[in-house]
Order: C-alpha cells, then sequence, then structure tokens
C-alpha cells in the first residue's frame, strides 16, 4: 500500500504527518508551489495520489486542503488523527480532551496528523512539487504583516504569562504583564477574560484562541477547563498559581503555588529583581 | 442581505470529561450547553451585517428536541428565525453536510453561508467546506476579519506571518474563528422577542455514517504530581533551574 503525504517546507507538523505516513506504507511526499488556494492544491493533490491513501499535516492548512480533497472525492476525513490500524483510527475531539475511535468505510484513508502526537520523522525526503493550475480557484489576494508593536508573540514565546478568572479585572494583568517583561515573555489568558473583554482575542489561549508550546506556562488563577488546557498542554513546563488547591489546573501542572496570585506573581517580580542584583 | 448561519449545540464542558456508560457520549446530565464559541462570533457577524445593510438572518442546526433553546439564544442575539433539523443522534460529517445542503436548497438563495470553523465538540473541519462544494460556492475558512460590500467579501485569514486577505464574490460560503469580534449579550427585551421568533422545525433520519464512531475514550490523566513552591524565592529558584529567568 502506497501513501501521498502533503507536506509544507520547513514544518514541524508535517514532519510529523511523515511520521504517520511511514507507518501505514511506502512513502510519497508532494509539496504544492505557487499561491495558497485550498481548492487547487486539493485537486493537484488528488491527481498526485491516483489510488492512494493521503495523509496531510493537523495544520490549519493541512486540515483544510484534506477537507477540500475529501470534498472532491465524495470520501470520508479523519481530521486529527492519533492512531491509524487497517481502517480504524482514533481522532482527537474537543481539541485533544477527548478520543474518538472511529471505522472509515471506504477503500482509502483521508487524515491528517493530530499536532504533536507524532515524533518529527528524520527521513530525508524529496517531495515532488506539484505547480497547480489556479484557474479561477480562490486564492490568497494579500498579505498583512502583524501589529505586534515589537512584543514577542505568544506563539514564539518561551514564557507565558497566562491569567484568568482569578485575575479579577483588566487592571489586574499588570502584574502579569510585568512578570512577562522580566521573563522575556508574553501575556497570555483564558476564554473567561477576553469574553469579559479584559484583554484582546489574540492573548487567548484555549481550544478555540492559540496554541502554545513555550519552554514554561505559568497559569495565574486559571481554573483548568479542557478549553484552556487543549491550548496549553504542549507547554514543555507548567506553574499553577491558584488560591483553590482544588483547581483542575494543579493536575496538569509540574509546579503549584497554592495562594492569591496578587500577591504571588508581583513578589515574584520583586525577588527576580532582587537575584539579578 | 440574506445570510444563513450553521450552529450546533454543544456541551460547557469544564475541566473533566466523564462518558456515558455505552461510551457513546458525554454525560451531560449535570452540563450546560450552548453553541460553538467560533460560531458565535458568525451569528454575530451576520447580525452586525445586516443591522448595517438589512435583511435577514437564518440560523439552521441539526440536532436533538433540545436544540431549539441555542436556536433561540442565536435568535436573542438577533437572528431573526431558524431552521431545526430534528435528530438525536450524532451524524457524521458527510451526513451533516448532505442535510445542511438539502435545508439550503429548500430557502434559496442566501448571500452569506457561514460556520464555525470547526465544532467544539467533533473537530471535523470539513463540514463548511463539504457544503460550499455542493453548493458550487467559493469558501474561505478560518475567518478572523469579513468585510461585505458590493457583492463581494474581503476575508482575512489568520497565520503565523500575520493576515492572509482573499477577496471572493457573493454568494460564498465562510467559516469563522472565534476573535472575529466580540458578540453582544443578548438583553432581556431581545430574549423575550426571541421567544415569539419561529423555528420551523423538519425530522430528518441520519443515513449510515462514512467514518463511524465506535467509542469514545477519556485520553489517560498526565498523572502529573505537581511540585508545591511555598514562596516567591522558591519560584525563581525554579525559573533559574529550568533557564528562563
Amino acid at each position: 500500500m502506497s501513501v501521498v503525504v502533503l507536506v509544507e517546507p520547513r514544518d514541524e507538523l508535517s514532519l510529523q504527518a511523515l511520521t504517520l505516513a511511514e507507518s501505514l506504507g511506502e512513502v510519497r511526499a508532494v509539496q504544492v508551489d505557487g499561491p495558497y488556494a485550498p481548492s487547487a492544491w486539493a485537486a493537484a493533490l488528488v491527481e498526485a495520489a491516483g489510488g492512494d491513501d493521503i495523509v496531510g499535516p493537523g495544520s490549519d492548512r493541512g486540515n483544510e486542503v484534506l477537507a477540500h480533497v475529501a470534498a472532491q472525492l465524495a470520501l470520508p476525513f479523519a481530521a486529527n488523527v492519533t492512531e491509524v490500524r487497517g481502517d480504524e483510527v482514533t481522532r482527537q475531539r474537543w481539541g485533544g480532551s477527548l478520543l474518538e475511535e472511529a471505522r472509515i468505510h471506504a477503500d482509502r484513508r483521508l487524515v491528517t496528523a493530530a499536532p504533536f502526537a507524532f515524533a518529527a520523522s528524520n527521513t530525508v525526503v524529496q517531495a515532488q512539487v506539484l505547480s497547480p493550475a489556479l484557474d479561477g480557484a480562490v486564492t490568497v489576494a494579500e498579505h498583512v504583516a502583524p501589529d505586534t508593536g515589537g512584543k514577542i508573540s505568544l506563539a514564539d514565546a518561551k514564557v507565558v504569562v497566562s491569567g484568568g478568572r482569578g485575575v479579577g479585572s483588566a487592571d489586574g494583568f499588570a502584574a502579569l504583564e510585568e512578570l512577562a517583561a522580566l521573563l522575556d515573555g508574553a501575556v497570555g489568558c483564558s476564554r473567561v477574560v477576553t469574553s469579559a473583554g479584559w484583554r484582546p482575542h489574540t492573548d487567548q489561549v484555549g481550544q478555540t484562541g492559540t496554541k502554545v508550546s513555550p519552554d514554561l506556562y505559568i497559569a495565574c488563577g486559571i481554573s483548568g477547563a479542557t478549553q484552556h488546557i487543549a491550548g496549553c498542554k504542549g507547554a514543555k513546563k507548567l506553574l499553577a498559581i491558584n488560591d483553590d488547591p482544588e483547581a483542575t489546573i494543579f493536575a496538569h501542572a509540574d509546579y503549584a503555588v497554592i495562594g492569591n496570585l496578587h500577591e504571588i506573581v508581583p513578589a515574584i517580580s520583586a525577588e527576580l529583581r532582587k537575584a539579578r542584583g | 442581505m440574506r445570510i444563513l448561519c450553521l450552529v450546533k449545540r454543544v456541551p460547557i464542558t469544564g475541566g473533566k470529561m466523564v462518558l456515558t456508560a455505552d461510551e457513546q457520549a458525554i454525560e451531560t446530565k449535570h452540563l450546560g450547553f450552548t453553541i460553538s464559541p467560533h460560531e458565535e462570533c458568525g451569528v454575530e457577524e451576520a447580525v452586525r451585517i445586516v443591522e448595517a445593510q438589512g435583511g435577514e438572518v437564518v440560523v439552521l442546526t441539526l440536532g436533538p428536541p433540545e436544540a431549539e433553546e441555542q436556536l433561540r439564544e442565536c435568535m436573542a442575539l438577533g437572528a431573526d428565525r431558524a431552521i431545526h433539523l430534528v435528530s438525536g443522534e450524532e451524524w457524521d460529517a458527510q451526513a451533516t453536510a448532505s442535510a445542511l445542503v438539502e435545508a439550503v436548497r429548500s430557502e434559496e438563495p442566501f448571500d452569506l453561508i457561514v460556520f464555525g470553523n470547526e465544532s467544539a465538540d467533533a473537530g471535523n473541519y470539513q463540514v463548511g467546506i463539504r457544503v460550499a462544494y455542493a453548493l458550487g460556492l467559493p469558501v474561505v475558512t478560518g475567518l478572523k476579519g469579513l468585510t461585505v460590500a458590493d457583492g463581494r467579501a474581503r476575508c482575512e485569514q489568520e497565520v503565523a506571518t500575520g493576515r492572509d486577505v482573499y477577496d471572493v464574490a457573493l454568494p460564498a460560503v465562510v467559516t469563522v474563528k472565534e476573535g472575529l469580534n466580540l458578540p453582544r449579550y443578548p438583553s432581556v427585551p431581545a430574549k423575550l422577542r426571541a421567544n415569539r421568533k419561529p423555528v420551523d422545525a423538519r425530522p430528518v433520519e441520519r443515513p449510515a455514517s462514512k467514518l463511524e464512531k465506535l467509542r469514545l475514550v477519556v485520553p489517560e490523566g498526565v498523572g502529573k504530581q505537581a511540585e508545591v513552591l511555598a514562596d516567591a524565592a522558591a519560584v525563581v529558584g525554579v525559573l533559574q533551574q529550568l533557564g528562563v529567568a
């Protein structure tokens, strides 16, 4: 059995998809040249695949292109799988907080690899480059660079200092901003905070916000709802500060401080300054 | 402008997933329900467009009888009426798309059809795209910005390096993400008005699933035992140890 894998250059999630593809059969890697145009990319992928299985990365684009492939072929598509066994898959629901075992009723498998469910492949592949005709396909017309105001982006930060309902107000984030600045990190928040209008949605970490993978995630006054955990479970280490010792967040934490964040966060900043002289 | 918004009733899950004994669903006895966050922004955006330009917002769902509650919530946000495809079972993405397409065809024409980028629960990332193909319409996904004017939609999609902008002619299908706007809190009069708005309930039969759910599994806990740090000095010690201080 042969399998075609869609890869994007220099993309970690593509190397993870490659690992999944290698477990399914003999791999042919393809990449697409030219402006992003999901329907045209999918058509090129369909043509290149012949009757083979198709694997993509579990990125926004990977899931989008595979959904176009599935619509073009009228076949089922299993997004964000963590395992494939014959015609059965295990796939993520709820941003990974729940798994579904499912059977694919088709003679080919169309899947994307859930982010960070597979190790990146070390195989050096020579990807076949496809250059699809655009033929009026919907395509990117313009690119707007972000206005980050010189700040480190949430997705790239090595340290994220994140606040939840326990922060209490928009002003309460000043202490988190201070700590984040001392650590060259970024400030994040939970969904409760953006819904309350205390922070912009661009700061939201979670299933419907940004998914982060810093070296350290500091969760301040965050209860640990599945919505939030889906966005921060990629962190290497998690430090939780919460005055409720029963908070769910502690079950996901490597380090815990049980107490009032309004006292502890400024104290950490003060201690850091002291340590640095 | 006639805008159709697709929504799905999902439980508000909190911190821990508990399954029913048959492992086919989340135990929802003690849970509230809502629509997926992306979709709430979709409804809000549609209502804003119609408030500014005139027209009608219709909401459509496929779900159990109780999903009428979510349709009323959408109408409290400002949608004018609702269509409810009633089925207590869970449908796969392909079957869902087919049922939605049939309902859309019975109500055409729409200038804009708005989905959430993916549902909070199943996360299939494909229903909107499948519907667009069946209707022969262009589709842009993951919108964080939308401007509708002169029969066209300017669609902004967030990517790692900023925003990609697409420009499509209407009618079109779009799928949106939370962050597109900050949805309003419905007022009490708006909620009362919503109770009087029409819901067209249509029973539907689920076909066989092409992606057949066998069972749900709660992933094994991370099994972490957090190290308790007594004070700020101990925290700084850890920060130094991790090399981030």
